[in-house]
């Protein structure tokens, strides 16, 4: 019960200092207008950009004028927590990742992200290359105009609606340099701009938030199970011991559970496989659930669930036996023209099956950790983004225990997902190895 | 979202979807109520269908949002 009472205490706590931070702060970009509250005295309005343009403003922070104030957006906020970085910010720390930055008209840069200087939220002051750090994901500015080399640009990128070439609209970045705003364009995207921007001006492939998290985790399992196989040499036919017996249960579970009701006698040659996808799953889900450490959100990333299905998907159907293709290719039983209609209905599900694994995994993780930054996100909602300090207080409190309320059960799906992700792998390879019986 | 069709075709997905857990966790609430030493079958067995039907309702929400 004190657990539970001091763990409350620490969230109100994060809660409350969430607040006052943002009680520092209480306008996006209001950092030109603090500087000279004189011209905002002589205006009578709002510093536009034509005032500070029309003053001449030597500092680069004011070149631009001032952002256009608009509502917090608790949507975009989850997206942007729960998206990849190339910082790793742990509480208000940040610690730099080295990037691996390719453009093909300019080639490699390699540097530390820590040369971006970036603040609390992750922008970056300094732009080395044309690269620039925007909400702590690596952006470029493909305008050609654009000084390579390291400039100081201005503090705050400037959020703008711009016009995709298929009509919709969407939030691009701006960054302000010598008075100029230059669009930035995000990294390239594999996905054919389904679901980001496509190909762009630059590929990135450093090393970002979810992929130091995975090696981490890579790391701590090797290291875990090594221990324990060496467990078992040296302490044979004895009790199990610290890890090892927390591991073990667990193990033995998969194994009893999952690997042998489905596989058959086939089941030791596929135990490996299975292991790693339960034990690699669940590391990732329950290193994301860790507060304060980053929150990275590895499991919830399409990319990293789209390899662990291709893998399965390849296993499965690599292991596949003439059984399993006579079924799928030309059902045998059934008259010839329902095999002509089941056919591509087998054709589609051997590729939806593994889809739906990444998926199913995918919208589990995000959405639980989506539904923690609305949670608090709800704080910003009614203190009006810091300007009604009493609803903020109120809210905390309740919001505080919502989120408490869904990271227990986050835990849950966090087991639930590792373990339906192998369940289904090992009831799909069963039935791709399946002896014929009829 | 703007209030587009697409989120309907969502929302009509997972109550598909919902009824269909809420089936399957009722059906083995009373299994497991009429043979308690079978509950890890059961358990086994209730997870695995529910996932199965949450695929579906997973296509119908990731193919709302590529048509919107």
């Amino acid at each position: 019960m004190h657990r539970y009472i001091l763990s409350f205490i620490f969230l109100l706590c994060f809660s409350v200092f969430a607040i006052s931070q943002n009680e520092h702060e209480p306008q996006n970009g209001g950092q030109p207008a603090g500087e000279q509250p004189a011209n905002m005295e002589e205006q009578h309005g709002d510093p536009g950009v034509i005032d500070h343009q029309a003053h001449g403003e030597a500092s680069h922070d004011a070149g631009c004028g001032e952002q256009a104030e608009h509502e917090f957006d608790p949507g975009a906020t989850a997206f942007h927590h729960i998206a990849d970085q190339n910082i790793y910010s742990i509480g208000p720390w940040s610690l730099p990742l080295p990037c691996f930055l390719y453009a093909p008209d300019h080639g490699w840069s390699v540097f530390s992200s820590g040369k971006f200087h970036a603040d609390a939220h992750g922008n970056g002051h300094v732009a080395i290359d044309k690269y620039v750090l925007v909400e702590g994901m690596v952006q470029r500015i493909a305008d050609p105009s654009f000084p390579d080399g390291e400039v100081e640009v201005a503090h705050h990128p400037y959020f703008q609606k711009v016009k995709k070439e298929d009509g919709s609209e969407k939030e691009a970045a701006f960054i302000c340099y010598e008075s100029k705003l230059y669009p930035a364009e995000d990294r390239s995207t594999a996905d054919g701009g389904l679901f980001g921007g496509g190909i762009t001006s630059f590929y990135d492939f450093s090393l970002t938030k979810n992929v130091t998290s995975m090696i981490f985790i890579f790391a701590l399992l090797s290291w875990m199970f090594l221990s324990i196989a060496k467990a078992y040499k040296t302490r044979d036919g004895m009790a199990p011991k610290g890890v090892q017996g927390f591991i073990e249960p667990i193990f033995l579970f998969i194994q009893d559970e999952v690997a042998k009701p489905f596989l058959g006698h086939k089941w030791e040659q596929y135990l490996p496989f299975l292991m790693a996808l339960f034990f690699f799953i669940l590391g990732l889900n329950l290193f994301g659930q860790i507060p304060f450490l980053g929150g990275s959100n590895v499991s919830g990333n399409l990319a990293v669930t789209m390899v662990l299905a291709i893998i399965t998907f390849l296993v499965v159907n690599l292991s596949g036996n003439k059984n399993y293709w006579e079924h799928i290719l030309w059902m045998p039983g059934v008259p010839a023209w329902v095999k002509v209609i089941l056919t591509p209905v087998e054709l589609l599900g051997v590729f939806i099956k593994p889809m739906t694994l990444m998926l199913r995994l995918f919208a589990n993780i995000t959405a639980g950790h989506m539904v923690m930054v609305i949670f608090v996100s709800l704080i910003f909602v009614f203190s009006n983004n810091g300007l009604n300090v009493g609803a903020g207080y109120g809210t905390a409190v309740g919001s505080t225990l919502l989120t408490l309320f869904m990271m227990t059960i986050e835990l849950l799906v966090a087991f639930i997902q590792a373990f339906v992700f192998t369940i289904l792998t090992a009831s799909y390879i069963g039935a791709a190895t399946e002896e014929a019986h009829h | 979202m703007g209030g587009s069709i697409a989120a309907i075709g969502m929302g009509l997905a997972v109550i598909g979807a919902g009824i269909g857990i809420g089936q399957i966790g009722g059906k083995a609430m009373e299994a497991i109520a009429r043979q308690p030493e079978a509950v890890g079958d059961i358990r086994a067995n209730m997870i695995l269908t529910a996932a199965l039907v949450e695929g579906a309702a997973l296509i119908a929400i990731v193919m709302a949002y590529l048509v919107k």
